[in-house]
């Protein structure tokens, strides 16, 4: 199969990365999770007793910012922005970027996010009790509107670049990833922190979990999440936050970073159709132009991290798509939400973070609970157990509601 | 509701959320140089002073308010007023 031929503009790198999930709230405790194919999903009682279906969810601790930040900086700051903020600072750190470095040069942020649940829900609650604006305070406009995170980080970093926040639904942070890659590729920008992050609370998923499709509770919640399996049954929420500091190649060898990954490709597609429901061709469009814009070969793609949440139409169509685009070719694929849960508007940045973890380290976590494929689940190469192998190259897939779909490709810079 | 209630009461708000250091609390100390309050301190002022005492201060009671004695001779009048 021949490669496509890649435009070059501005190489894009990444030059930090910061995770704080239900696997683990730093890089190393993430690797170690991803490699012994553990589980952060728990029951939560609360739920229940709240009126949810299920009471499954992923577990995130929630960062305490009191000593880091501000009483001022922090009124402002709702669920996601605490775990936002805990993986930002990660990723800064990790790249070596300083405050000295964010004053002296223009850094950008475009962050995913689309929800602020809890927030809202907390304003409308004093409202109906005092009936007076007056008392709301005055974070709850900065911790209820979707752009909370890019307000608040950017306001907190002095940043002067780019910022906004990308509401994808559940590809909102592969986008924001793709979108800083384009963003930098074409000279707009040197340095954008890029990422999504989700509350957790159960204000945030009741409405989601209205609809039927969540995993119905198990005695053993690490068994109930089983994407591609014959017998899965829904997703489990979850969420946290994931940052990528992305850069061109240019700015990060002038002052000497450790470059990360490259990243190649960003393919984007709307599925044209129901609300809920995905297809074949929206996915295997995005993939397709990701890869076109990457120049690779399909076999140089030696992963594909997944989007598959565990639902049984989701799962399936993802399964064709890939069997569709990757032909005779068979990348080892595996969903890392069987051990995170859905982490929505995070996701796609999350899952960026744990595919490049595994390449750094030379293996490919479990498709955990993957036991039996169905028919269209068995054409394609689900991983069941650790992969102990080397690659230099994945792709990595995040669709949502409204059909909005995303593919990255990125590459281990050599 | 007496003074030395509510300047206990006030106090204690002022360490828990606005997060000053008690020491710097003192009856002839400058209200707003002391807890640095921008416009959007305010909002949060009076929201916290409401949650003790049910009164609400409004932009014409901080206009007579300069120091901390005066944060607390405004709300205690208006107390008295409310329980009046």
């Amino acid at each position: 199969m021949e490669g496509f031929i890649r435009n070059i503009k501005q190489r894009v790198v990444i030059t930090g990365m910061g995770i704080h999930s239900c696997i683990g709230t730093s890089l190393d405790e993430v690797t170690e999770s991803l490699r012994a194919g553990k589980s952060g999903i728990i029951f939560d009682e609360a739920r229940k007793e709240f009126g949810y279906q299920s009471g499954l969810t992923g577990y995130v601790p929630l960062p305490d910012l009191k000593k880091a930040l501000s009483r001022r900086e922090r009124i402002s700051m709702g669920e996601e922005s605490y775990y936002a903020y805990a993986a930002t600072m990660q990723a800064l750190e990790q790249a070596k970027i300083d405050s000295d470095f964010l004053s002296a040069r223009e850094v950008g942020i475009i962050y995913g996010n689309d929800s602020t649940g809890q927030s809202v829900k907390e304003a409308a609650d004093i409202m109906r009790e005092k009936k007076d604006t007056a008392l709301i305070g005055s974070g709850s406009i900065f911790k209820s509107m979707n752009s909370t995170i890019t307000m608040n980080l950017s306001t907190i970093l002095k940043l002067r670049g780019v910022n906004f926040t990308v509401s994808g639904a559940c590809a909102s942070g592969s986008h924001s990833i793709g979108l800083g890659f384009m963003m930098i590729q074409n000279g707009l920008q040197d340095c954008i922190i890029c990422g999504g992050a989700q509350e957790t609370n159960m204000f945030a998923f009741s409405s989601f979990d209205g609809l039927g499709v969540f995993a119905p509770d198990n005695q053993d919640p690490t068994k109930a999440c089983r994407p591609f399996d014959a017998n899965r049954n829904g997703l489990i929420p979850s969420g946290g936050g994931a940052t990528l500091i992305l850069e061109s190649l240019e700015s990060a060898l002038q002052r000497g970073a450790h470059i990360i990954a490259e990243v190649l490709g960003y393919g984007f597609s709307s599925n044209g159709g129901h609300i809920s429901t995905p297809n074949v061709d929206g996915p295997s469009t995005a993939m397709l132009r990701a890869l076109q814009q990457s120049g690779v070969n399909f076999e140089d793609v030696k992963y594909v991290n997944a989007h598959a949440t565990s639902t049984p139409v989701g799962d399936g169509n993802e399964a064709e798509a890939i069997a569709e685009v990757f032909g005779n070719h068979k990348p080892f694929v595996s969903s890392t939400k069987s051990m995170t849960g859905h982490e929505c508007w995070m996701a796609g940045a999350s899952e960026t973070i744990y595919s490049i973890l595994m390449m750094q380290s030379g293996f490919i976590a479990p498709n955990i609970n993957f036991e039996t494929p169905d028919e269209q689940t068995e054409k394609i190469n689900i991983v069941r157990q650790t992969e102990n192998v080397e690659f230099d190259l994945f792709l990595t897939n995040s669709f949502g509601f409204g059909g909005t779909n995303s593919a990255l490709v990125i590459k281990k810079h050599l | 509701m007496s003074i030395e209630e509510i300047i206990e009461n006030v106090n204690e708000i002022l360490v828990d959320e606005f997060e000053v250091d008690i020491d710097t609390i003192t009856p002839d100390a400058n209200l707003r140089e002391t807890l640095n309050l921008d416009s959007l301190d305010y909002v949060d002022l009076v929201v916290s002073i409401e949650s003790i005492s049910g009164v609400k201060l409004g932009e014409a009671d901080f206009k007579e308010i300069v120091t901390f004695q005066d944060f607390y001779q405004v709300l205690f009048s208006k107390v008295q007023q409310k329980e009046a």
